[in-house]
């Protein structure tokens, strides 16, 4: 559209006439324990110290459940408990045998799906609608994509005969919780290994339930051990001399000390990363899907999303056109309640999140940037942002080049293709990065320059357990997903 | 023996496709095995390393952007380098470390190796790429892309077998490397950067450094714009100051110190993916 | 009527992207939007408000369209609160008949015409069976574009045949039929849309019914994507009617969704939005009883039109 034409431009109503109705799933369907041990060896146990910390709902600051603060003696027994399963059953086991577990976990997890998408919406706050249709059925994909893999692995890499490393430390993130530990349990047990793994502080209800259900599929105690526990104990995990895998998924700032530690260590390491992908847009792109992309490569999860879309470059000539669709499509999000099935954008993952978000755009505010946001009512209790937009914002911003991990979209226009290449790559990170253009040849130019591990052309945030997931640069090393993904936990050697 | 007085040669440092001194004008002294002196060479400095990293950088896009088959032919060219300068780096090896017989084998191995990996360029790439079977309706494709630049510190054992086994795989792949070679053994290393400059090899992507891994590894390891390391020197300290620094921008670390790069099997794509970033890619299927 | 003095007619030699997994991903999620209770009854009824009560049958007998136009008016008698249809839509030759039984109703009288289904008549009998329809009392007009021209890529064809049945109309708005499930892909859905509404059409609509697909939520979302940059442009607006496959309550709230969340309010009125449907007035009369009593409905307590 032309300028002259943006001039005549009318605005639609979308906040009038017909709001739905609350349709909540209900939370009373799934029954949460006033407080959760350590699953170590097979067993649910009280932590060494006695202690416990909680886990709140951060839609509504509601108190769900007390877990257990693990300290390094709690570790210890956990690494030996998979020790002992490692060297005594899970090594020495048939691999079709220890695929068949795997299985059992996934068509578990199959017939419990909805309590386990309630239950993380409730404990992360994001939308039912994702955890229902996303988080929970990319796990059981997972789990049944790398049960396969079990008995098949001297197909995967040719001229090599693949060995298990023996015991996988693994710490996951916050933003998807089961998913994450999904991702990082899966391909470890299918490779033979055994794990110790910890969650998030503030997210542990999801990964305690699969124990339980690790638990009721009948897998040897030990194979997998559940710590949760204050960060101390991530860093505990990648310095353990028991240990001999770290794979950790969270922040750069984190995954560098773990690095650190596993490169003293001697032990081998996968990184995921953080990341701050540009989302191109060229003048011939498909505009009204490029608009969708956008917003799911940006407000999904609530923007905590490492891989997340978060800088959006847009050719001149389609910018104006763009923006106010993308304007026009955020009117439409609804916010709210993770536990409605309307509900879009639910709630930020805890206060510290949210003050870390916050600060940034009061920062970009001091910096004379512009600030959009829908108008979207915000809940009283628990922690919210709106979907926000910063529009003309340079390479310069700190908004621009660092990781907000949030709700929130920066806008930079550009006039070429190099020119949007170059911006792309402006940043320490690489994981993902998006292109919108009708032009086949366009894609495969543009996203050859791209320096990052995930390139979506005309889609955005995309999942699959078939496909490598993982960064170039400071978003990490090493691969998730697919015959990929295999590789961090074997040895390979002629 | 004629009367006549050989004409000695300068060792100097491999920059950018061009021979130099340190521009600290700093050496050292290497000898023999019968610890007579053998050459001097240039004691690089850490603006030596930093030079080299930036040429090397701006060598690695074009580099990556050859053809494979143009890189193997690079490769292979190297070879034929070699090839031609059996008998001097026989008479290099056998002078400063080696009896003629073990020389031998090390320069032969070293030339088929490179045939070896010249070989490869146009070949990993199908060997660990995918067509992922996505569940959703779209094309999805992983294929490895190159690092980057690379950090390769060589050991001092095997020096010219090591040196290829270490450089060659990093090449093939399209990364871009600064070799930090031998303490002891560096005058190989002189050697084998005339071999490469005569080999079509575009300057910039091997740089070889002489001089003492203590005053260079350090920023080796902090560099923020060398992407990955690969370390192979019975060097303890120096191995340390790697683990402590390389996380600062999140380097990809390999560490190949013991290995016997005589053996056949020091070879294998493996070395080559050890350099490679995997990149993914979807797209709807639709019309 | 909008305002054609400052229009610009694009170049329907080129092609608005469209991308295919995209706009059904898009389309897929209003699925997804969850319609309880006020919101609910509201929907349902304003769907019923917005049926094209219709019959395309060779049999169809005077008999079964006076039936059809008592159906139109008096949905479920048993409910005074149960609105009425927005139109009733048949084969000119029932038109005269139709347009009595509703005189002073409110229901709206549309005719198909320009040899429905396929379009394949002179263009004079094309233009004749328009003033024919017009002439017999109907308001509404349901035309068909020539899909043979558009495919072979005459554009300017079926612009120009466009705006003649628009001419040939008068006073009775003109809905404009691409059979989408003839055109293939969404691009060229996006292209026979823009050259409708720039030709003059009131409404666009999907599909003949006689077609397999006939309406889908994709093809219908790239349609009001055409609406929408319409209005955006002009600010007219042109209506949207999808026809043929959409039988259920369900369903139809689905779309409803979809006209809101693209378009906004001012599209959810029967002036902008129709459902091509016989069977889904039931469906949604149904829901709309359950809705009040509680009471999970039967077939048999509903009339057939």
């Amino acid at each position: 559209m032309s300028e002259k034409e943006l001039t005549t431009r009318q605005n639609l109503r979308f906040d009038e006439l017909w709001a739905y109705d609350p349709a909540p799933e209900s939370p009373d369907y799934v029954k949460i324990e006033e407080q959760y041990n350590l699953f170590i060896d097979g067993k649910f146990q009280e932590p060494a110290s006695g202690r416990y910390f909680e886990t709140i709902n951060p839609a509504n600051e509601k108190l769900l459940s007390r877990v257990a603060r693990a300290d390094k003696s709690d570790l210890d027994k956990a690494v030996a408990a998979a020790r002992k399963a490692y060297e005594g059953v899970w090594s020495k086991m048939p691999a079709k045998e220890r695929g068949k577990y795997i299985y059992r976990i996934a068509r578990l997890l199959q017939e419990r799906a909805r309590e386990f998408a309630i239950l993380e919406s409730m404990d992360t706050g994001k939308p039912i609608r994702e955890s229902r249709d996303v988080d929970i059925p990319i796990v059981i994909a997972h789990f049944f994509y790398y049960a396969g893999w079990a008995d098949k692995l001297k197909y995967a890499f040719p001229g090599v005969d693949p060995r298990p490393l023996g015991v996988a430390g693994q710490i996951i993130p916050w933003n998807f919780p089961l998913l994450m530990a999904a991702w990082k349990i899966a391909p470890a047990l299918a490779t033979g290994n055994t794990v110790v793994i910890k969650p998030a502080s503030s997210t542990p209800l999801t990964l305690l339930r699969l124990g339980e259900l690790i638990r009721d599929a009948g897998l040897p105690d030990g194979v997998v051990n559940i710590v949760t526990g204050p960060g101390e104990i991530g860093n505990a995990i990648a310095n353990h001399p028991g240990i001999d895998k770290i794979a950790f998924t969270g922040s750069t700032e984190i995954g560098r000390t773990i690095q650190e530690a596993s490169l003293r260590t001697g032990k081998k390491y996968t990184l995921e990363l953080g990341g701050k992908a540009a989302n191109i847009v060229f003048d011939d792109a498909p505009v009204e899907e490029a608009v969708e992309g956008i917003v799911n490569g940006i407000f999904f999860n609530q923007g905590h999303v490492c891989c997340a879309g978060s800088r959006l470059l847009v050719q001149e000539g389609v910018a104006d056109e763009l923006v106010h669709k993308l304007k026009m499509r955020m009117e439409t999000l609804i916010l709210g309640d993770p536990l409605d099935k309307n509900t879009d954008i639910g709630a930020i993952n805890s206060k510290g999140q949210l003050d870390s978000i916050l600060g940034y755009l009061t920062d970009g505010v001091e910096s004379g940037l512009q600030i959009y946001q829908t108008k979207c009512q915000l809940p009283e209790k628990g922690f919210w942002c709106p979907p926000t937009l910063v529009e003309n914002v340079s390479q310069a911003h700190r908004i621009v080049q660092e990781e907000v991990f949030g709700p929130v979209l920066t806008i930079q226009t550009f006039r070429t293709p190099e020119e949007a290449v170059s911006l792309a790559n402006n940043t320490p990170y690489g994981l993902s990065g998006g292109i919108w253009t009708d032009k086949g040849s366009k894609i495969f130019k543009v996203g050859k320059g791209i320096r990052a591990g995930v390139i979506w052309a005309n889609t955005f945030n995309k999942f699959d357990p078939t496909s490598p997931f993982g960064g170039y640069k400071e978003s990490g090393m090493g691969r998730e997903g697919g015959i990929h993904g295999l590789l961090p936990y074997l040895e390979i050697s002629q | 023996m004629s009367n006549r007085l050989n004409v000695l040669k300068t060792c100097k440092l491999y920059i950018g496709g061009k021979f130099s001194r340190s521009e600290s004008e700093h050496f050292f002294q290497v000898p023999d095995k019968k610890q007579k002196p053998l050459a001097n060479l240039c004691r690089a400095s850490r603006k030596d390393l930093r030079n080299a990293i930036q040429v090397a950088r701006k060598a690695q896009a074009g580099w990556a952007g050859r053809s494979a088959y143009n890189r193997g032919q690079i490769l292979y060219r190297m070879a034929e380098m070699m090839e031609g300068r059996r008998d001097q780096f026989i008479a290099e090896l056998e002078r400063a470390v080696s009896s003629k017989r073990r020389a031998e084998n090390e320069v032969d191995l070293a030339i088929d190796r490179l045939v070896h990996y010249a070989g490869w360029t146009d070949k990993y790439s199908a060997l660990f790429s995918t067509v992922n079977p996505v569940a959703s309706p779209h094309f999805n494709f992983s294929i490895p892309e190159p690092t980057g630049v690379a950090g390769i510190v060589a050991p001092d054992e095997q020096p010219l077998a090591a040196l290829i086994s270490l450089i060659a795989p990093v090449i093939a792949g399209g990364n871009v490397c600064v070799v930090l070679a031998s303490e002891k053994y560096g005058s190989v290393a002189c050697t084998l950067a005339e071999v490469i400059h005569s080999s079509d090899v575009p300057g910039g992507v091997v740089n070889v450094l002489t001089g003492f891994r203590a005053d260079l590894v350090p920023h080796l390891a902090g560099h923020m714009d060398v992407n990955a390391v690969l370390f192979a020197a019975d060097d303890p300290e120096q191995k340390k100051v790697i683990q402590e620094n390389a996380h600062l921008n999140v380097k990809r670390v390999h560490f190949y110190e013991g290995t016997d790069w005589m053996k056949d099997d020091a070879q294998s794509p493996y070395y080559i993916i050890d350099f490679q970033e995997f990149k993914t890619t979807w797209h709807p299927v639709g019309t | 009527m909008q305002n054609t003095k400052n229009m610009r007619i694009p170049d329907f030699k080129l092609t608005v992207p469209v991308d295919q997994i995209g706009v059904e991903e898009r389309a897929a999620r209003f699925r997804t939007r969850s319609i309880k209770k006020e919101s609910k009854l509201f929907a349902l009824k304003l769907a019923l408000q917005m049926v094209d009560l219709t019959t395309l049958e060779g049999m169809d007998s005077p008999g079964k369209v006076r039936q059809l136009c008592n159906k139109a008016m008096y949905p479920y008698e048993a409910d005074p609160d149960i609105p009425k249809v927005a139109a009733i839509c048949v084969y000119p030759n029932r038109v005269r008949l139709a347009a009595e039984i509703l005189k002073g109703s409110g229901v709206h009288v549309a005719s198909v015409a320009t040899s429905f289904p396929s379009g394949m008549g002179t263009l004079e009998s094309r233009i004749e069976e328009v003033k024919y329809a017009v002439d017999e009392g109907a308001d509404e007009i349901d035309m068909v574009i020539s899909r043979w021209a558009f495919l072979k890529g005459e554009y300017n064809y079926v612009f120009d045949e466009v705006a003649t049945f628009k001419e040939a109309c008068g006073p009775a708005h003109l809905k404009v039929i691409l059979e989408t499930g003839e055109l293939e892909t969404y691009e060229n859905v996006r292209k026979a849309s823009d050259i409708a509404i720039y030709a003059g059409a009131d409404f666009i609509k999907t599909s003949t019914g006689k077609i397999s697909p006939a309406a889908t939520m994709p093809v219908t979302l790239v349609m009001l994507y055409a609406i929408r940059d319409y209005y955006l442009k002009t600010g007219s607006k042109i209506g949207m009617k999808p026809a043929g496959g959409i039988r259920d309550a369900k369903t139809a709230l689905h779309y409803l969704a979809m006209v809101k969340e693209t378009l906004g309010a001012d599209w959810l009125t029967p002036d902008l939005f129709r459902f091509g449907a016989s069977s889904l007035a039931n469906d949604l009369l149904m829901q709309i009883i359950k809705q009040k009593t509680g009471q999970y409905q039967s077939p048999d307590y509903f009339s057939i039109g």
